[in-house]
């Protein structure tokens, strides 16, 4: 951690604390957390002796690395079909059993967590980035160019996510044969489109939150810069409710794509997906006869949802000292 | 009361607008309506011309958009690939849809809210760790698994319920009804923790013991209505996330609905239904966005009495 | 005015509540600590006071040196966990309430004991009308309908000085002004006609007009009814006008106890004098204000001997390394605990921080 982040980290801390005892009504216990230590490394205990965030933080690094390199998972390929072996259950030969087609679903389970992780991280860092930057012009303009932002924002968000996306995916489909990262930018493209405003309303409200604050008035009154007021006043006190949004919401999209795909217009075979292999499975017959086809995608796709909304909710908890 | 409605009411027509354009936009100025009107292959030019002349595209974007308005605001979507009018084909569809919202929406309120305040006054407890972890577990598995697990344990290896829900009968519709609740009453359960929570740690709960009133008061009267704001904003707002469950249970219980009509205008390349249908469930949401917004307004006083 | 008063009915004190020789409530030896993951911090260290009817008695002290916490360990509302009443005894008309069923105490709060808090905004219900929140008095301890509950909420509001009580009995606290929403948090306190009332703060949040005000319609309603009145403050000018005598709070015991005159005139404790020290006086221009120096200490690491030590300037190894002492009798009718009492009420106390 470079000395800024760990700077910006003591404000937060500061001012979260400060929060704490004008709301507390036990006096000596607010004594401690002000005096005791500051909330970055407070916040930082608190992470460490949660085991959820550690379980959280394996999975997430688990299944990243199964997104970048499949290989080190499996040598099958999850290219190869054998007819002759569809739908097999599970065995030493084949851990998760074959599926319809004769595909391997271990090698198939493995390699389908790249389209999940993309997703959920492209999306993410376009809806942080759009986000972030509407929502501190919004709060820092006021006026009329704020509730023309604000309601701009609301036509987005007005269309619910999924819904939006299948509208979207249907007007410009995907077709099968298409690259793989063109439909997977599309997705990105589709949630990014529909999700930012998420981001922006936060970023606003702490910006109006922080900006009558004495100690911006201050910094305005010696001429501080806006971008210097929000790199060193705004940002530090925003970013952590922002933080929790984004690793949240970052699961929630793995799960639209997911839905998508298994709607048959997000990923199109050949590319694997989990949404593909759930949806390839969940026809009644497949359910009855090959469950494990089901199963263990669908364990796959859960974990790594949980894996991102626990990481947030462990990192909500350790920073609002309120909830403990 | 009375000004608060009238400005939120303004306030959302903007947004109507807004939000109709841009799918207006996205679908007939920028994108391809005629997608899949003529199967895989691209249209012949006489049919994209008989097409542009109905929808009017050959006019100037404005003036599409506020014909096509005129038309929503008619109740006309369009006719589907197979020559049905959209509106026609969801109204024979939507009561079968509301019912399963209903019985979902019923699941996420009642249920939701009991486990939270069960959790939330029991804070720290074994019964509130129970709440959290499963709620935590049902938030993390996508609507559509546990749909199709639903159906594969309940339904087809303990044969509880109807594996399929093709008549839309009120006892076919309750697993899936329940599987489209799943997700929010895991989020309203949590809410509802949360605020309760955090309201009975408020200072008015404080003046509410030493005011000599007993526990049960305290959170009955003091904190439930409190909580019960940031609930109903939620459920209001979640009925958008229920439409797009709605698509996906639908499609695995065989139901006759609005979303399976989705799924399968989807399947058959059909532009205008999807459209026409979406565009009407964001019309809903919007609309249950306002009235969610009045209700705000007589929950909360500090809102509606300026 | 006088007619409204009438109407409140004043009735008859409960049979069951009857202080004998006037004295209603005995604090003795209280300890309270709150378990924290960051250890125990002990808010209350054997603290002992006693309240007559018709008695003003004043609590003073920095922010966490545990007035609050008294107060709430008085009314039973400390939240436990994390806090713990560990020790001592708190009497109401001679019965040590905090060996009551929660129920019993229940039946004290609000109609023998009642409580005013220091922010009314966050204090009253936001969702609910003030007037059902003074009538929900009578409702619920009397069992009184809600149309006469809600008269008597009216007749309440008169008497705490709200115009036009009848129109706004129906208004919610965030329509009105600071003072006013402090004069409906008293009218919810004095509404069954409490034997002591507990002011928390009362003025902090207000503006200095404001403040006068609310003060005299407490002083003003003390000796109405008699009531037995504990200001808890960290404002020194408030006191002056209303208490008739001063407890004054360190680091979650009492360290002086005085008349508010003999206080004034001359602290017994070095805290009370660097207090007195730091309020600005007009008689005493050109001298330099000067504040205590240093902080109040973490509650769950209180400095071995006396807990005041770091901050005096009188301090000698005595005080470093003698346990706490004990308050003793330094004049007649007041006590501090300093080993040097007598020399800082002489006036002859040796400095040890200037060499």
């Amino acid at each position: 951690m470079t000395d800024q982040q760990s700077s910006e980290k003591d404000v937060i801390a500061r001012d979260v604390a400060e929060d704490s005892t004008t709301a507390g009504i036990e006096p000596g216990v607010e004594e401690v957390s002000i005096k005791g230590r500051s909330l970055a490394s407070d916040a930082w205990i608190e992470l460490k002796h949660n085991p959820l965030f550690w379980v959280s933080a394996v999975l997430i690094v688990f299944f990243v690395t199964m997104a970048i390199f499949p290989q080190l998972f499996t040598s099958t390929d999850p290219d190869y079909a054998d007819l002759a072996r569809a739908r097999e259950v599970p065995s030493p030969a084949a851990w998760f059993g074959m599926d319809s087609q004769g595909y391997d679903v271990y090698a198939r389970t493995i390699y389908g967590a790249r389209a999940s992780i993309m997703v959920g991280l492209g999306a993410s860092v376009f809806v942080l980035i759009i986000g972030l930057v509407m929502g501190v012009i919004s709060g820092f303009a006021a006026g009329w160019l704020d509730a023309v932002l604000s309601r701009f924002g609301e036509i987005f968000i007005a269309i619910p996510l999924l819904l939006g996306g299948i509208l979207l995916l249907t007007i410009y489909p995907n077709r099968a044969g298409d690259p793989y990262l063109l439909i997977v930018g599309k997705i990105v493209f589709v949630i990014s489109l529909l999700a930012w405003p998420r981001i922006m309303r936060i970023m606003r409200s702490s910006v109006i939150q922080v900006k009558p604050t004495e100690y911006v008035m201050a910094a305005r009154a010696l001429g501080a810069t806006p971008l210097r007021l929000i790199k060193s006043h705004i940002m530090p006190n925003s970013i952590a409710p922002v933080i929790v949004v984004a690793t949240i919401d970052l699961g929630a999209y793995i799960a639209v794509e997911a839905t998508l795909s298994f709607l048959g217009i997000g990923l199109q075979p050949p590319a694997i997906s989990w949404g593909l292999a759930i949806s390839q499975a969940s026809g009644l017959g497949s359910v009855r006869n090959a469950p494990h086809m089901l199963i263990f995608p669908s364990i796959a796709l859960s974990l790594t949802v949980l894996s991102f909304i626990l990481l947030g909710d462990a990192v909500r908890d350790a920073l609002d000292p309120k909830l403990r | 009361m009375g000004q608060y409605a009238i400005r939120r009411i303004l306030q959302m027509i903007p947004v109507v607008l807004g939000t109709t354009f841009i799918i207006y936009a996205s679908v007939f100025a920028l994108g391809d309506p005629t997608v899949g009107r003529c199967g895989e292959r691209a249209c012949p030019p006489a049919y994209i011309a008989a097409f542009n002349a109905e929808y009017n595209l050959d006019k100037p974007l404005l003036v599409q958009y506020a014909l096509y308005l005129g038309k929503l605001m008619h109740g006309d979507l369009g006719t589907s690939f197979y020559g049905n009018s959209v509106a026609t084909e969801l109204a024979n569809r939507f009561p079968t849809t509301i019912k399963l919202a209903a019985i979902a929406v019923f699941f996420e309120a009642v249920i939701g809210i009991a486990a939270g305040i069960v959790a939330g006054v029991r804070k720290g407890r074994f019964i509130d760790s129970l709440v959290m972890v499963s709620t935590l577990v049902v938030i993390s598995i996508p609507v559509f698994v546990i749909g199709t697990l639903a159906q594969l344990v309940f339904g087809i290896k303990l044969g509880w319920f109807p594996v399929t829900a093709t008549q839309g009968t009120l006892w076919q519709l309750l697993m899936p009804g329940f599987v489209l609740a799943a997700l929010s009453l895991a989020y309203v359960a949590r809410l509802t923790r949360t605020s309760l929570v955090e309201n009975l740690r408020a200072d008015y709960v404080r003046t509410a013991k030493a005011k000599g009133l007993s526990r049960n008061r305290v959170i009955a009267v003091h904190t439930w209505r409190n909580s019960l704001i940031a609930v109903v904003t939620f459920i209001g707002l979640d009925i958008g996330g229920l439409m797009g469950g709605a698509v996906v249970t639908e499609r695995i219980f065989n139901i006759n609905g609005v979303g399976s009509y989705i799924f399968r205008s989807i399947n058959q390349k059909d532009a205008t239904a999807v459209v026409g249908a979406i565009t009407v469930l964001v019309l809903i949401y919007l609309a249950v966005n306002l009235l969610v917004d009045l209700l705000y307004g007589v929950l909360d006083p500090r809102i509606s009495h300026d | 005015m006088a007619r409204a008063v009438e109407e409140l009915e004043l009735g008859p004190r409960s049979e069951q509540w009857q202080p004998t020789d006037g004295r209603l409530l005995d604090v003795d030896d209280l300890f309270v600590e709150f378990r924290t993951r960051d250890g125990v911090a002990r808010a209350i260290n054997g603290v002992s006071f006693s309240l007559d009817e018709g008695d003003t008695l004043a609590i003073l002290g920095e922010s966490g040196s545990g007035k609050s916490v008294t107060a709430q360990a008085i009314m039973g509302i400390i939240d436990s966990p994390p806090g713990f009443i560990t020790g001592g005894e708190i009497r109401y008309c001679g019965t040590d309430i905090l060996t009551l069923s929660e129920e019993k105490r229940r039946a004290i709060r609000g109609p023998e004991i009642s409580m005013i808090f220091q922010d009314a905004l966050s204090a009253l219900n936001p969702v609910f009308p003030v007037g059902w929140q003074i009538a929900e008095m009578f409702r619920i301890h009397r069992g009184t309908n809600k149309s006469d509950a809600l008269d008597a909420a009216v007749t309440l509001m008169d008497r705490v000085s709200i115009p036009g009580a009848r129109q706004r009995v129906k208004s919610f606290p965030h329509q009105f002004s600071g003072g006013m929403r402090q004069r409906i948090m008293i009218a919810v306190a004095i509404a069954l006609d409490p034997a002591v009332l507990i002011a928390d703060e009362p003025t902090t949040a207000l503006d200095v007009t404001v403040q006068a005000q609310i003060m005299g319609l407490l002083k003003e309603l003390q000796e109405e009814r008699k009531m037995g009145l504990i200001l808890i403050t960290h404002d020194l000018g408030v006191v002056a006008d209303v208490a008739d005598r001063i407890a004054l709070m360190y680091a979650g015991r009492i360290v002086e106890r005085a008349g508010v005159f003999d206080l004034y005139r001359r602290p017994a404790h070095p805290y009370g004098e660097g207090l007195l020290e730091s309020i600005p006086r007009l008689d005493q221009k050109g001298e330099e204000l000067s504040a205590i120096k240093g902080l109040p200490p973490n509650l769950t690491r209180i400095p071995p001997g006396c807990p005041f030590n770091p901050r005096c300037r009188y301090a000698q190894d005595v005080c470093r390394v003698d346990p706490p002492p004990p308050l003793r009798e330094v004049a007649p009718d007041r006590v501090a605990a300093c080993h040097f009492a007598e020399d800082v009420l002489a006036g002859e106390a040796v400095r040890t921080d200037v060499r």
